[in-house]
């Protein structure tokens, strides 16, 4: 099986910090994978080289074979990775609707003129991205909240439309950050099950980022840890969970064996 | 041609006479998706040819669990053409609940909206034997589900046209053996005792009962209609699907539970229907919303309310009303009366209907004077929801109305209403005993229900029956009233009043958190949850305020001399309460045993521990320390 997203050997350091160090990482396609680890461990980071937001100091990343390890955010959002914020990155004085409408940007194509003037292909256009829009609110069932503005909303909410919005992306994969990050148990439950089923609609890869291990265990197909910017295990829940390598790294080195 | 009596044919009748015309809409992708008569029936027909091709035959029991959908709607008169019976439930049932319904009444086919109700029904399935089928209308989240047992709706009627295909005319022969007194639907009414009783309703019952209402009431085949009443309340079965079928107009689902109220000022239905709990509602949430807005915009609401509620009062009592305050209600009409039913969805409504409790005269006579034709409407489940209605002239909060035309009312020995009518039901499913209990030889239903005719001939309803008692010294007791009285305080929920063989009355109160919450954090009160909100000083000071305003309306002998604030709410799914918030006082009686006896001793302190179920059905305890208050004065003990 050929990986849909392959991570070799790479390394970012910030100043005498080094958050990851020669990781290599391969994701086939339509895996949930999750990646865990003590806080500083180099997991935001390897997102923010994912997308483009840092490039690393060495190695490669490439998305289909082909190398992003240069690309800026923008393009690497055009070519299907979308991502979600640990802390919720949405424009929170705008409505639900226009904040989702707003993921479908790079499917965009008419110019600034076309859409001044409204009426023909950019009309044709805006109703087939509302169609799409309009899809994934049924699917987050989140009818009632389109025409809220999404600072008015509660925490889980927001957490809610911003997976919303990069669905509107269209994304071959999805880069989750803490998506359950200050939720309570209901919402854990709801966000599990909205990730699963994104998943199964539409075959999405989807990283994520998580602390909660009930999650993690319940979701993944696998599960990848970090300490220390290195990879220190990886394999399915239970290969993980019964790793001494990972208890060490969570729970520190019992003295007496 | 002979006027079709059972629902499917006429179903068959409304495809042929009204054609293209609207009968059903969903809201679906934020828009409103019509299918005509005609697509109703093609749906009806495909999927009652579906489900003869899984087996399904006469006499057998579908269920349907869900939102109000269309599809959900479809099914239930697909099965009747075939000649089974269709089994509503309730949505926000525990599985305890479901289990029993679903097992008591032989469910065979249980069609889910969606995943969650799938759920439940997988959950549940080893404890079902006479479950053979689960269809699911909204596919999504269960590509995973690999069971022979479960389809999709649209592979069921994908099934029944190739079915039709090897079989012509097998859905027209199937749905003219059908008789008008077959049983068309069993509706478990939630009862304020003991298990659920499933209550027979039979074609006739309620094609008869929907003819009745039309004759009552202005009816219109143009007439829209918002169906978003649980689908298991007999309310729902009367106007989403007889009503609608033998008056052709149509039905509209909302998009989600959460978006009735959008939907509603959508749509602006000719007609409402609605229990008094989403009146008293949104008459909350407008008190609340004139406490948010600023000092003119609430000065000008006040003003104006105070107008309509003496213009009322005036229209009410028959008496004219003077040029000037006839001026100043025009004006309020264009700027705060008219704009006010609009925001409510209430724009178009003609008339509006409050029933299955009784609702508060303050609530009642707001809406009216607002220009709101609401009205009461007065039923059961047994008697296929109508026994009265008002007219548009003599609408008021005391009465249930005048009896309907063909329905007899006689009042028995002990105040009981009986009720003789073509709307009353077969009988309780499996339940002989029962049934000849509340049917006698010569075919009166006994509604349990005390009250009396007026010298107008309306039908006033006191209380249950068994409910109204005295206090230790003979002044007659109706808990209920007292109850309601109080509830018509935006603060207060629920509550339940106490007294009968006491020596005087006192009331268990709950709370409502969104107006008291909505209060305390505009005093910057600060609390954590209901149960800690519910105990606040301030919160017992204010409840307190509301009684007493309640007591100056009841005469001296029934006021409230103590009460409690409950630390939770009451809850269907603590059985505290029916799922169409009737109090099952037996059940409260026992649950709060230590809190009565406690009311009637020199205590003002009592450890309660709480059980409460879980939404998943869960059983859990909190403890707690609850104090009971005096009303007049500050609290006399310690």
């Amino acid at each position: 099986m050929s990986a849909q997203l392959e991570i070799r050997d790479v390394s970012k350091a910030f100043g005498g910090v080094q958050a990851v160090a020669r990781l290599s990482l391969e994701v086939p396609p339509g895996e949930i994978l999750s990646v865990i680890g003590p806080n500083g461990a180099g997991k935001t980071t390897l997102l923010n080289m994912i997308n483009g937001f840092y490039h690393p100091d060495r190695g490669r990343i490439a998305l289909e074979g082909a190398d992003i390890t240069r690309h800026r955010p923008s393009q690497i959002a055009e070519l299907g990775v979308a991502r979600t914020f640990q802390n919720i990155a949405l424009f929170k004085g705008m409505t639900v609707l226009d904040n989702l409408m707003l993921g479908r940007h790079v499917h965009m194509k008419s110019g600034v003129l076309a859409s001044f003037a409204y009426w023909g292909l950019a009309q044709k256009e805006e109703v087939a991205h509302r169609r799409r829009v309009e899809d994934i609110i049924d699917f987050l069932k989140i009818q009632d909240l389109r025409r809220r503005p999404t600072g008015s909303l509660p925490y889980g909410l927001q957490k809610r439309v911003e997976l919303g919005r990069a669905l509107a992306l269209d994304p071959k994969i999805l880069l989750l950050d803490e998506p359950m990050g200050g939720m309570n148990q209901e919402e854990k439950e709801d966000m599990a099950r909205f990730i699963l089923d994104v998943n199964e609609e539409w075959g999405t890869t989807t990283i994520l980022i998580e602390h909660d291990m009930g999650v993690v265990m319940d979701i993944s197909d696998r599960v990848t840890v970090l300490d220390m910017g290195q990879k220190i295990s990886s394999g399915s829940p239970d290969e993980v969970r019964s790793d001494p390598r990972v208890i060490k790294a969570y729970l520190g080195e019992s003295r007496r064996a | 041609m002979a006027e079709p009596d059972t629902l499917p044919g006429v179903l068959l009748r409304n495809a042929e006479r009204y054609g293209g015309k609207t009968a059903i809409r969903e809201k679906d992708r934020g828009i409103w998706q019509s299918y005509a008569w005609r697509d109703y029936r093609d749906h009806v027909r495909d999927f009652a040819l579906g489900l003869a091709a899984l087996g399904f035959t006469r006499d057998e029991k579908l269920s349907v669990i869900g939102d109000n959908r269309p599809r959900l709607y479809w099914a239930q008169i697909a099965a009747q053409a075939l000649g089974g019976v269709a089994v509503p439930v309730y949505q926000d049932s525990i599985a305890k609940e479901l289990a029993y319904v679903w097992n008591h009444a032989e469910v065979s086919v249980i069609v889910a909206e969606d995943q969650e109700q799938v759920d439940k029904a997988l959950a549940l399935r080893a404890e079902l034997p006479a479950l053979r089928h689960v269809i699911y209308d909204d596919p999504r989240g269960l590509a995973g589900y690999r069971f022979d047992w479960l389809r999709s709706f649209t592979e069921v009627e994908e099934r029944g046209r190739r079915f039709g295909a090897e079989h012509p005319g097998y859905f027209q022969a199937e749905l003219i053996r059908g008789q008008p007194d077959d049983v068309a639907t069993i509706c478990y009414t939630s009862g304020t005792t003991g298990d659920p009783k499933g209550v027979m309703l039979t074609h006739r019952n309620v094609i008869e009962t929907a003819r009745t209402f039309a004759r009552t009431e202005d009816v219109r085949p143009t007439d829209e209609w918002l169906s978003y009443l649980p689908m298991a309340w007999i309310g729902d079965s009367i106007y989403s699907l007889a009503l609608s079928l033998t008056a052709g107009f149509a039905c509209n689902c909302p998009e989600s539970p959460e978006t009735v109220q959008r939907d509603l000022r959508e749509l602006g239905p000719t007609s409402v229907l609605a229990p008094p709990r989403i009146w008293e509602n949104m008459l909350t949430s407008l008190q609340v919303r004139a406490a948010d807005a600023t000092p003119l915009k609430r000065w000008i609401f006040e003003r104006f309310r105070a107008v309509a509620e003496r213009v009322e009062t005036l229209r009410a009592d028959g008496q004219p009303v003077p040029p000037g305050l006839r001026l100043v209600y025009g004006l309020g009409e264009f700027f705060v009366y008219g704009p006010v039913r609009d925001q409510l969805g209430l724009g178009r409504a003609r008339w509006a209907y409050t029933g299955g409790a009784p609702l508060g005269a303050e609530t009642f006579r707001f809406f009216r004077s607002f220009g709101v034709n609401l009205k009461q409407v007065y039923g059961s489940t047994e008697v296929s929801a109508l026994v009265s209605l008002q007219p548009d002239t003599e609408a008021n909060p005391t009465t249930v109305g005048r009896p309907c035309p063909g329905i007899e009312v006689r009042i028995a020995d002990k105040g009981e209403v009986l009720i003789r009518s073509a709307g009353v039901f077969r009988g309780y499913f499996k339940a002989e005993e029962a049934t000849r209990e509340v049917i006698d030889a010569e075919g009166w239903f006994h509604t349990g229900d005390a009250g009396f005719l007026d010298p107008r001939g309306h039908l006033v309803i006191i209380d249950r029956a068994k409910d109204v008692g005295a206090l230790a010294d003979g002044t007659p007791f109706a808990p209920q009233f007292i109850e309601n009285k109080l509830k018509f305080s935006p603060y207060i929920r629920e509550a339940v009043a106490v007294g009968h063989d006491r020596p005087y009355v006192a009331a268990m109160v709950a709370i409502d958190l969104n107006t008291v919450g909505n209060w305390a954090e505009r005093r910057s009160i600060a609390y954590t949850s209901y149960m800690d909100l519910s105990q606040k000083p301030e919160v017992r000071a204010l409840i307190r305020e509301e009684i007493r305003t309640c007591n100056a309306t009841l005469p001296e002998s029934t006021r409230i001399r103590r009460f409690l604030l409950l630390p939770k709410d009451l809850d269907p799914d603590d059985a505290e309460i029916t799922r169409t918030r009737k109090l099952r006082r037996r059940f409260i009686a026992e649950k709060y045993a230590a809190i009565i006896d406690a009311f009637y001793s020199s205590q003002d302190e009592v450890a309660l521990v709480t059980a409460i179920t879980y939404e998943d059905g869960r059983r859990g305890t909190v403890p707690s320390r609850v104090r009971i208050e005096d009303v007049e004065g500050a609290a006399v003990h310690g």
